[in-house]
């Protein structure tokens, strides 16, 4: 395969790139050019029902990225620009690949979530979550009630701090600075709790397989909720910051639009799906833990445009914090990971006392424990959307393939849909709409 | 005496259940189909009519270290594996679909003309597996860097393969 020159050396991906149109294969272009949905048979395709026959010489093609600041992380976009219009564009990724899934492979399933919580960083308790239920499903073990609820608890919290960051970033790239501060002050609230359980902000490494790793810190319940009362009357200023203000809303509102269909045959999840009106959601729809007893509304869209995925997140983080008070109600007392000596290494007191201990405490770290041959696939509602886990075991103490399915991965994909036809200015907000997190899908 | 009564009620084995013409299985609960590659499109085709309208994952599995893994009678073991997840939003179901690739000629059908969203995921099992799917659009790689050879993700791309080069550390003074 020879890789068209590009003048851009240095950062040429080659055959990746968004090429000329008479390079392109015709299927592509029409696929850059946002075209989705196939026609049913015998319909006359009009070449570009937008964008007829743009001579080669009235164009331009040019580079977002992966160095630019509204491509939130090295998001490298290629748009062909008409003037200031953006005809054709494509997303080129990769650039953060380090081959997590090959890594997985390499580490025992006890060491596993260390690497699956580096995937989406902004929704690592989604991640490691994925993980630990692919592992025990396959183990057949039963995790604790108390462990799960935690495990609902934190994924909720991840929620409110990952929408948070969206709020600030989102606000940054369309030029509310002072929106990008509030953002991440509150987002450090949540972090902070974070921190007093798990040590850590970010990559917190705490839900592992057989449960969480150590149990909630005194006081967390008056923590949370103290945490929920500060952040709720901020998102009403939000909404006086932002949602009601003429300027975002003339910077947001019928931007980016994508339709039900487009955002469903391309796969899409979470709030851009959300936002065309498709109430999906998978805590409500395909409940998972006990998400069946607790009481949220799915928030829904309506024009499938920035605004309606701005307003999405806002409102789920209303919910959110609906949910965490609900959720801080119903934590049972027990075990915070499951009594199952062949998963769970015994406490940190009992290893000075019983020799029997230390011995199992060595060799569950390093042998670690044996998962049976099979195959399962797990999904949760991520942030981003649905963030999935197909785990494949051999029966040893290694996986023998892991593969993420990366909301942000997927998503991405609509963005040709959503550039065409606007502005360059827009495609900074709707980048930003789309929310991707480059650490999930480069992977 | 039990034994007996029960083998009279069922004799010989349950034919295997069928979808579409495609063996079925179940791991763990989910549903699996196992498609041979001449009627994968059109059972995911079929599927999609029934209403499984999102494809929601495809991946690739290299089962060259597992060759004896469990799979239902009359499905060849092959060295690939394409796994496709697809989800209805109506009937709120989920349905793998496993299809054998084959190592001397890894060609599978692209799901693209049904599920366009399949195009960057179809792009990464390329990418990472070397699996060509037929009709994609743009099959190049998509993660790695044009120019990279081997495809990271089988059995038999070892790790650490890559030279590093260091500099040579400053001289002391």
């Amino acid at each position: 395969m020879t890789a068209p020159t590009s003048g851009m050396a240095g950062t040429s991906e080659g055959a990746q790139e968004l090429h000329a149109r008479n390079e392109t294969d015709p299927l592509e272009l029409l696929r850059e050019e946002g075209a989705v949905l196939r026609l049913p048979e015998g319909t006359v395709v009009d070449p570009g029902d937008m964008s007829v026959e743009i001579a080669e010489n009235e164009t331009m093609i040019i580079n977002m990225g992966p160095q630019h600041p509204s491509t939130h992380g090295v998001l490298r976009l290629m748009l062909e620009l008409d003037g200031e219009t953006v005809v054709r564009s494509k997303p080129v990724v990769g650039y953060l690949h380090t081959g997590m899934e090959k890594t997985q492979e390499e580490l025992m399933y006890i060491q596993g979530s260390t690497n699956v919580t580096r995937m989406d960083y902004l929704a690592n308790f989604h991640n490691e979550t994925v993980f630990s239920v692919a592992v025990e499903t396959l183990l057949e073990v039963d995790v604790p009630e108390r462990a799960t609820w935690i495990r609902m608890l934190f994924m909720e919290l991840n929620r409110v701090s990952s929408h948070l960051l969206f709020m600030a970033t989102n606000g940054m790239d369309i030029g509310a600075i002072s929106m990008m501060l509030y953002g991440w002050r509150e987002r450090e609230l949540v972090l902070a709790f974070f921190e007093r359980t798990t040590g850590l902000r970010m990559n917190c490494n705490y839900i592992r397989p057989g449960g969480v790793a150590v149990d909630l810190p005194e006081g967390w319940r008056e923590q949370i909720l103290a945490m929920c009362e500060a952040i709720l009357p901020r998102l009403d200023e939000y909404d006086t910051l932002l949602t009601g203000q003429p300027i975002f809303q003339e910077r947001t509102q019928g931007v980016g639009v994508i339709t039900a269909e487009a955002a469903i045959a391309l796969g899409a999840t979470g709030p851009v799906l959300r936002s065309t009106g498709v109430a999906w959601d998978l805590r409500r729809d395909m409940p998972y833990m006990y998400y069946d007893q607790l009481d949220f509304d799915v928030v829904v869209g309506r024009y499938g445009d920035a605004f309606d995925r701005y307003a999405i997140r806002l409102n789920e983080i209303r919910e959110s914090i609906r949910l965490i008070r609900q959720i801080v109600d119903l934590v049972p007392a027990g075990d915070y990971r499951v009594q199952d000596k062949k998963v769970t290494p015994p406490p940190r007191g009992r290893i000075d006392e019983s020799m029997e201990a230390l011995i199992h405490h060595f060799k569950l770290f390093t042998e670690g424990f044996k998962v049976p041959a099979g195959e399962t696939y797990v999904a949760v509602e991520s942030p981003r959307g649905e963030l999935g886990g197909y785990l494949v075991s051999d029966g040893s103490a290694k996986p023998y393939r892991f593969h993420m399915r990366d909301p942000s991965f997927v998503n991405l994909q609509t963005l040709p849909v959503m550039l065409r036809g606007g502005f360059v200015a827009d495609a900074v907000a709707i980048i930003s709409s789309v929310d991707p997190v480059m650490g999930g899908v480069d992977r | 005496m039990s034994d007996q009564t029960n083998e009279e009620e069922a004799p010989g084995p349950a034919p295997p259940e069928l979808l579409h013409g495609s063996p079925v299985t179940w791991s763990v609960g989910q549903k699996v189909v196992h498609p041979d590659r001449g009627s994968y499109l059109g059972l995911v085709e079929a599927l999609k009519a029934e209403g499984f309208n999102v494809c929601i994952d495809l991946c690739a599995v290299d089962y060259l270290a597992q060759p004896g893994r469990s799979l239902p009678d009359g499905v060849a073991p092959e060295r690939f594996e394409v796994v496709v997840n697809v989800l209805s939003h109506g009937r709120r179901e989920r349905l793998r679909v496993r299809v054998q690739v084959p190592e001397a000629d890894p060609v599978v059908a692209s799901l693209f003309a049904l599920h366009p969203g399949c195009e960057a995921m179809e792009r990464e099992a390329f990418d990472l597996f070397g699996i060509r799917f037929q009709d994609h659009p743009d099959l190049t790689r998509i993660l790695m860097p044009e120019d990279w050879e081997g495809h990271p993700l089988r059995k038999d791309y070892a790790t650490g393969r890559v030279p590093v080069q260091f500099k040579a550390a400053p001289a002391s003074r």
